[in-house]
């Protein structure tokens, strides 16, 4: 048996890449650049009221112009906001992504011989700041702090009211995406503070970043939630958000709206293979659907110690205390992530189905669960023997794999056969009752 | 003619229809929305519940073994309970039926025996949680609900125990918006959970935990809603409803004491004549 776990991030991309991105802040440029991020993931560290988020965006723009306004449930000081390590977030993204796993079929006329089995799994994967003062003072927003953290420049605000935050942007060239003014003032009044971070291009060329590294924050709040709401803001209908939330007891789901498993572990046509992410990307469609435009996905639930099969390695320790998980380490043996439950959560969002922002618990559930699709080839060698027997099996077999991808993704069942190379001199089962009326 | 005459006076317990209601949302649950409930929690609950009813009713010398509200109890832990070690299944079946013998005032339960056991459970173990996402928030399911909830609260009389707390939290889900000056689509998307809705209408009415009079249940519920919302929108932590219950019971005493009616019995449940009061649990 040979299994064979293949995934490649490029997968993840290519899911995301044909909706608009938005993540929980909001973007404000200063020319009528579109801003659109290509794909949002957050990481939610939590632990008791301990809070560590990690916003990773593949911001898709002219950087000079960026700003993003980010709003956190509670006031924070300088040294809670950092700059993460992107290719940390991909780790995450690669472990916790759907798998196909491929296993072939042995030779029908060795079917009483046992093969030695090898098992070779695991693809790695792989300002003037005086005069802003100044004019922010003036404003009814005071800068509490303002400061360089890598290549943004970082303001805290402390805006008493939303009017002062929306004429302070307005003032320093930033236009604001409409509607963001209520949502402002409603999270004010619910005690959130705003941060704004713009890109600093003579710290970014320095660094020699190509790319905007994703922002963190540590802050200590009772609220376990994502603030959604400003998301929407710089959309183009609906937003696609990827929640990665790493936590100590178990798995993460949402309070306020249903979290529903994807489908799992079926057997799929072996065309999949060429075509996994259109796939994955349709079932998800279909499923969306299918739950009113209500629902969050899960897509991933695993201790972080182990996979089976792998996407990619688990995180390491290191990896893990970057994304905020302080408690890393702590009596692990050998180096390796203990008591670190990761769970994957998928959301397509607009204003009219998430009305209100994403609150979570963490729950006491530490079932594994993974999308995992299953190719089984059958067996393409020379035939020693009559396998008359064996080839109808593979033709039921693969009637069924038609029927079952058919009613997950809602393509039509007779293109998905034209794709199938059923085996040679078999034809398809067709019911009883089709004989009669043609 | 006796047989009938039984046959009626029985299906006037209201307990018929709310087992009925209850097995309903949970099929539509198991089939429907795919709660992931395992059979071995549910048959474990269920077996554990009439077991220690059994026992409860040997030890504490009632006349005859009553099923009906363990059946009920167990229904309602089946719908809320999450947990993969069916030990703390066993546990919470235990703990509910176990509270209605032992923590008693005044010849009624101080606690909703299924919300006592929720609770401590998951105050006591990590390994417990409710899930009160689960039910989504779709309006024609929330209608669905009412309608069904409804049933069972024309035929228990105390309707206005929900009908206050549906008022009072609603009122103040509304006001919070108005303060904040959010989309009405919040408010509505709050008031529309289904969880909220069994709540009010299967756990908060149970006539054997609420006040004697009108009045009083409805005082009860309105100080159920304030607190479940101060949990909710003040403190931001989830269960709300679930947690505010076993808060508010304490104060059930307190106000039978200031309004005095008599204790509800299922097969009175138009409360008809207050006769001697024995053996109901």
């Amino acid at each position: 048996m040979r299994i064979l776990a293949i995934f490649s991030a490029a997968v993840a991309t290519v899911v995301l890449a044909t909706t608009a991105q938005a993540f929980c802040g909001f973007y404000v440029a200063k020319a009528d650049t579109s801003l659109f991020n290509e794909a949002s993931q957050v990481v939610l560290v939590r632990d008791g009221d301990r809070t560590v988020i990690t916003m990773a965006n593949d911001f898709d723009g002219d950087v000079e112009d960026f700003a993003v306004v980010i709003p956190v449930p509670t006031r924070i000081e300088r040294e809670q906001i950092n700059v993460g390590d992107r290719a940390i977030v991909e780790h995450l993204d690669a472990y916790t992504a759907p798998r196909l796993v491929e296993y072939h079929d042995p030779d029908p006329c060795m079917a009483y011989r046992r093969y030695e089995m090898s098992q070779d799994s695991m693809l790695p994967s792989s300002v003037a700041e005086d005069e802003l003062r100044k004019s922010a003072r003036s404003r009814g927003v005071t800068i509490e702090a303002s400061y360089t953290v890598g290549e943004y420049d970082i303001l805290i605000l402390s805006a008493e009211e939303s009017s002062g935050l929306v004429r302070w942007l307005n003032d320093n060239d930033y236009k604001l995406p409409r509607g963001a003014k209520p949502v402002i003032d409603s999270y004010l009044k619910q005690d959130m503070r705003f941060f704004v971070a713009k890109v600093n291009l003579e710290e970014q060329s320095k660094l020699g970043y190509q790319y905007l590294r994703p922002l963190q924050v540590a802050y200590e709040s009772n609220r376990f939630m994502l603030p959604i709401r400003l998301g929407t803001l710089n959309a183009k209908g609906k937003q696609e958000l990827y929640v990665y939330a790493l936590t100590r007891t178990g798995r993460v789901e949402t309070t306020n709206y249903r979290t529903v498993k994807m489908p799992s572990n079926f057997d799929v046509p072996e065309f999949v293979q060429e075509e996994f992410a259109p796939f994955y990307r349709a079932m998800f469609d279909n499923q969306v659907a299918e739950h009113n435009d209500r629902a969050v996905f899960l897509e991933y639930a695993w201790d972080m110690a182990w996979c089976d099969p792998c996407a990619a390695d688990p995180l390491s320790t290191e990896e893990l205390q970057k994304l905020g998980v302080y408690w890393a380490g702590d009596g692990g043996k050998g180096g390796m992530a203990q008591d670190v439950f990761v769970t994957r959560l998928h959301v397509r969002y607009d204003s009219e189905h998430f009305p209100e922002d994403l609150m979570f618990q963490e729950t006491g559930d530490r079932q594994n669960y993974q999308g995992r699709y299953v190719i089984r080839h059958p067996w393409k060698g020379e035939a020693k023997c009559d396998i008359s027997d064996y080839q109808a099996q593979v033709r039921e077999r693969q009637e069924r794999e038609a029927q079952q991808l058919a009613s997950v993704t809602g393509w039509d069942v007779e293109d998905i056969r034209r794709k199938i190379p059923f085996p040679d001199g078999t034809t398809p089962k067709e019911p009883w009752w089709q004989r009669i009326w043609g | 003619m006796n047989t009938i005459t039984n046959t009626f006076s029985r299906l006037r317990d209201p307990r018929y229809y709310q087992i009925t209601v209850l097995g309903m949302l949970l099929t539509y649950g198991i089939f429907g929305l795919d709660f992931g409930i395992r059979w071995q929690n549910a048959v474990t609950i269920f077996a554990t519940a009439q077991l220690v009813q059994y026992l409860g009713t040997r030890l504490a010398g009632l006349p005859k073994f009553d099923p009906l509200s363990a059946v009920i109890t167990s229904l309602s832990l089946t719908l809320l309970l999450r947990t993969d070690l069916f030990v703390l299944a066993a546990v919470a079946a235990t703990l509910a039926i176990g509270s209605k013998f032992l923590l008693r005032y005044n010849d009624k339960h101080i606690f909703n025996p299924a919300n006592f056991a929720l609770v401590t459970l998951m105050l006591l173990s990590d390994s417990a949680w409710v899930s009160s996402g689960q039910w989504g928030n779709a309006t024609l399911v929330a209608f669905g609900l009412a309608c069904l909830g409804s049933i069972v609260l024309t035929r228990a009389k105390r309707a206005e125990t929900t009908i206050a707390f549906i008022l009072v939290y609603g009122a103040l889900v509304f006001g919070r918006a108005l303060y904040l000056d959010d989309p009405l689509s919040i408010p509505l998307h709050q008031v529309q959970n289904g969880a909220l809705l069994i709540f009010a209408f299967f756990m908060i009415s149970d006539p054997r935990t609420t006040p004697n009079t009108p009045l009083g249940r409805t005082l009860f519920a309105t100080l159920v809603a304030v607190i479940a919302f101060t949990i909710q929108f003040i403190y931001y932590q989830p269960n709300g409803p679930i947690l505010a219950l076993i808060m508010a019971c304490p104060a059930v005493p307190l106000i039978d004491a200031l309004l005095r009616g008599s204790n509800y019995r299922w097969d009175q449940p138009a409360g008809a004549k207050p006769g001697p009061f024995k053996g109901v649990y």
